[in-house]
This record gives structure tokens, sequence and C-alpha cells, in this order.
């Protein structure tokens, strides 16, 4: 449903600045304060129009999907993100949008979420890492931007950064990835109505560990695909460096799409727990491109997705 | 009187079987906490975790049992056996987390010790300490002899050197926690001996 529906919504909108501000600046304090555990931030709401996306699906709760993090750049932990992810600033944010584009430039947060439609959408999340959540997402399908932007015939691939500011990311001292973080998708897979940008989970903004204020959401690819905190979009005719395939090819292909029959070399992906069942939850089986097969299935058509994994 | 001899005369009388109880302990209560939510989102991970690292930290302890001596003049040499066999219980708890909690499909578990590597090399772990942790007791090294008993518990050390490499192999990325674990193991290997080269007659 891209670009259907319009409504004015703008991100400085939804809280007066000054009191957001504030909001965001008492966070930080709070953070720090925070002892052991998630204390239910005050984050600014979003009005998003519900839709049918996973519609029967039971959502992993707040405190799982805000606490059970993967984002190197706050450390390898499962629990750093939610510690550390409070030093970054995600005001002011822009992101430099680029290459094969009509209208290059720096844009604000605030123009890039005016006037797009806010959807809440409901995806499985599949970690590559054979672990799984359902996450009620905020947002808007990445191809309203692209196309706001003005994509060049010549444009096959979607280049994506996160932010690198090593002040306020205590995980970017050590070498585990090259920084910055970089992802990318073939433009079909960007242009798919699947394919979100994500401001928010559970109604209000997103905390920073999950990304803040801009993320991806590719919900039938491994979640390292869904790049966080994005600061710069780039239109490229050529195949980008993606940061997982850069440190282990073997290991982490370019698609990436969740798929019960190719196994990680270390470990089988047949199978995933879902978070939140506690110490004695089963395994659940995967399912085929995450569950989406009949979304995304004809975008590899006559594709090897062995070799292509 | 020096600190070293000091210890060693505090010691002399202390019994070994508290070190049973006092490192069962954080066993049972990571157990309790996983159990009851205090783990996180993802207690299997965690508790498997919890085992895997203190199982690695007392095999690192019991390897450092001869260094301290020889070094330092700290006598911990009654105390080596519960800190092994303690090891190889953790190595245990790990290993079980892992079947029953962790992959719980029987098929799935020779597939995984085959297919993939650092399985298979914390196996083989586990299968060079089963051997020493029978053997710990006053009646197997008296029908053994001390030489024979002696040569069988070199085991530990590439025993020690496949979990350091487990953890190694297991993580994303490079990470540096696993590694300098793995050059503590190797740094205390390395020190041991050439200090039997110098201290011991062939
Ligand atoms: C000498 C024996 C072993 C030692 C010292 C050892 C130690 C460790 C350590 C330190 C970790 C990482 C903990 C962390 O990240 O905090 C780990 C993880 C793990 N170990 Fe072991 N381990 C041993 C044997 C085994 C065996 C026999 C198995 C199963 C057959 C096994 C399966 C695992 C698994 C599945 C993980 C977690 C991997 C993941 O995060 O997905 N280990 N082990």
């Amino acid at each position: 449903m891209a670009g259907r529906w319009k409504n004015d919504l703008n991100w400085s909108d939804v809280t007066p600045r000054a009191e957001f501000l504030n909001r965001r600046q008492l966070l930080a304090g709070v953070g720090a304060l925070a002892v052991g555990g998630i204390a239910g931030p005050a984050l600014a709401k979003i009005d998003a129009v519900k839709t049918n996306y996973g519609r029967g699906l039971e959502p992993n709760s707040y405190e799982d999907i805000t606490s059970y993090c993967n984002f190197y750049e706050f450390g390898t932990g499962k629990d750093d993100p939610s510690r550390n992810a409070g030093r970054m600033k995600t005001m002011p944010w822009s992101v430099r949008i680029d290459g094969l584009v009509d209208k290059p430039g720096n844009y604000g947060i605030e123009d890039i979420v005016h006037g797009v439609t806010m959807e809440e959408r409901i995806y499985r999340f599949r970690c590559v890492e054979a672990w799984s959540m359902v996450v009620p997402w905020v947002g808007f399908e990445l191809a309203d931007l692209l196309n706001r932007v003005g994509v060049q015939p010549s444009a096959k691939y979607v280049a994506f950064e996160t932010l690198l500011r090593p002040s306020e990311m205590p995980g970017v001292g050590s070498r585990v990835l090259e920084w910055p973080y970089r992802e990318g998708l073939r433009i079909d897979e960007a242009m798919n109505p699947l394919t979100l940008m994500a401001t928010g989970i559970y109604g209000e903004e997103l905390p920073n560990q999950n990304g803040a204020p801009l993320r991806l959401v590719v919900p039938w690819k491994y979640g390292f695909k869904s790049i966080k905190s994005i600061v710069r979009i780039t239109l490229t005719d050529k195949q980008p460096p993606t940061s997982w395939n850069m440190a282990n090819a073997r290991e982490y292909g370019f698609y990436s799409n969740v798929n019960p029959e190719v196994d990680h070399p270390r470990w089988s992906q047949a199978t995933e727990r879902r978070i939140g069942g506690g110490l004695f939850s089963a395994r659940e089986d995967t399912l085929m491109f995450n569950g989406y097969g009949d979304e995304v299935a004809g975008l590899y058509a006559g594709m090897d997705l062995r070799k292509n994994f | 009187m020096t600190l070293a001899q000091e210890i060693n005369g505090r010691l002399r009388k202390a019994p070994a079987w508290p070190i049973y109880i006092v490192f069962t302990l954080p066993g049972l209560w990571w157990f309790y906490l996983g159990a009851t939510g205090g783990l996180g989102a993802e207690p299997i991970k965690a508790l498997e975790h919890a085992y895997g690292k203190f199982a690695l930290q007392l095999l690192i302890a019991g390897l450092l049992v001869t260094p301290l001596r020889a070094y330092a003049g700290v006598n911990l040499l009654k105390f080596r056996r519960a800190i092994g066999l303690m090891a190889f219980f953790y190595v245990l708890a790990h290993l079980l987390v892992w079947l029953v909690l962790d992959v719980q499909a029987i098929d799935r578990i020779w597939a995984d010790i085959v297919k993939r590597p650092y399985i298979t090399v914390g196996m083989m772990g586990f299968a060079l300490l089963l051997p020493l942790a029978v053997t710990s007791n006053d009646r197997v090294i008296r029908r053994m002899g001390g030489m024979a008993w002696r040569k069988l518990h070199r085991l530990v050390y590439p025993a020690v050197i496949l979990g350091g490499l487990h953890y190694v192999m297991l993580v994303k990325g490079w990470q540096l926690e696993p590694l300098i674990y793995l050059a503590a193991i190797l740094t205390i290997l390395a020190v041991r001996i050439r200090w039997k080269q110098r201290f011991l007659p062939a």
C-alpha cells in the first residue's frame, strides 16, 4: 500500500519538539541510572495505520525485543546494546542519499518521515543464530522513500550504512567487523512491498538498541540484513560489499534469505527457538523465506539458493 | 614468614571437600535464575554459556596449581582434584544443557557432532576429560600407580586447548575474549613445559 494514503505525520509533530528533546535527554539519564533491566522509557508515540500483516501472530514482549539484541557497535553481548545504546544521539539525524538517484542529498529524518504512510506491521524476525521473535514494527515502505528520491534506471542495488560514531559506540573499538556496518539489497528486493523502513515498535519510536531512529526490516532474510540506525543510502549498479559477507563470505552470503535447507557451516538452520519461551521451550521448524514465500519466492525464480545463500 | 608460607600454613589444615559445595552453588543458582526468568530473554543459551565459561575457568585454575607452587611457592596441590572434578562436572552440565534443552532432537546430536567443527572440538575435549574424571579417586590411583596416572592425566593439556579452541571457533566474527582465554591457556602450558625441562630429570 505504498503511498496510497498520505498523512501529514511528521516526526517532530508527534510530540512538541522541545518536550521531545527534553524527553530524549531525560532518557539518557534514566538509561544510565537503570540498573539491571529496561525501565520502560516514555518514548514518543507514533500514529500508525493497522494492517493485516502478521494477523494471528503473537508478538514478543516489549521487554524481549528491547533487551535481546545484536548491535555490535555497542558490544557483542545480547544485553550490551540495551545497556550502552542510550549514549547514541539520534537528534538531529540525517541520511545521505546518493548514487544513482535523481534527487541526492542529506535528508533530515523529519523530511524522510514527512508525508509517508506509517503502518504497523507484525513480522516474524529470524536471526541467523537460529532464534526468532515476532515484532510489531511501525514504519513505511522503503519503496516510498526510493520513489521520492527518484531511482535511475541504471540502479541495480541499494547500499546502506549504519552510523559510526566511536565516542558513542563502545563496541567499535574492537574490530569484530569492519566499520561502518554495511548492508545491501537488490533493487527488486528493496522495492518489494514487504521491505520496511522502521521507525518504531509497539506504536512508539524505536529505542536506540533496536536501531533508532531509522532501520531497515527485511522479514524474509536473516536479521543482520535489517541494518540499524541508517545514515546513508546509496543506489548503485554493482553489488555492494556487506559487513558479514566481508567478514566471512563462506558463512554469510549477500542474499541471506531464511532457508531451512541451507545450513550455516557451524549450525543447522532447520529449526529455530522462539525467544520468550523460557528454559524449557521447544524448537520450531524454520519456514522457507521465513514464511514469506508467497510474497518473495518469485524474486529468486531460477536461482540456485544453495549457491546464492 | 613469607606470604606464600603463611598461605600454605593456613591451608594445611583446610579440607578440600568445601570446594565441591562452593563450586556447585553457582551452577544451581544459574539454573534457578534460568528457570525463573533471571537469565534474560534466552535462558537456554545463557545457561549453556555460563556452564561452558565456568568449566573453562576451572580447567585453567587447575592448570595454575603447579606453576603457582613452582614460581610463588603456594601449594594448592591438595585442592587440585576437586577443582579438576568440578571442571569436569561443569563440562558435563554444559553438554547436558546442549543435549536436552538446546538441540532437543536425538538425530540432530550426531549430525552436529560430525558436521560442526566447534562441536567436534568440544566433544573431543569432553572425551579426553572423561577418563581423567573416572580415575580421580584414591583407589584407582593406587591401582594404576603414580607414574601411569600422571601420564594419563597429561591428557588435560590437549583437553584444555580443545576447550579454548572451541570457544574461539564458536563466536561470530573476531572477538577478543575467547582469544584471551586461548592465549592464557597456551601461555600457562608453555610456562609449565619450560619449568619441567628445567627442574625435572627427563
Ligand atoms: C572441554 C570441554 C568444553 C569447554 C571448556 C567448553 C567451553 C565453552 C565456552 C567457554 C563456551 C562459550 C561461552 C560464552 O560464550 O560465554 C561454550 C559454548 C558452547 N559449547 Fe562448549 N565447551 C566444552 C565442550 C562442549 C561440548 C562437549 C559441547 C557439545 C557437544 C559443547 C557445546 C557448546 C555450545 C553449543 C556452545 C554455545 C554455542 C552458541 O553460542 O551457539 N561444548 N563452550
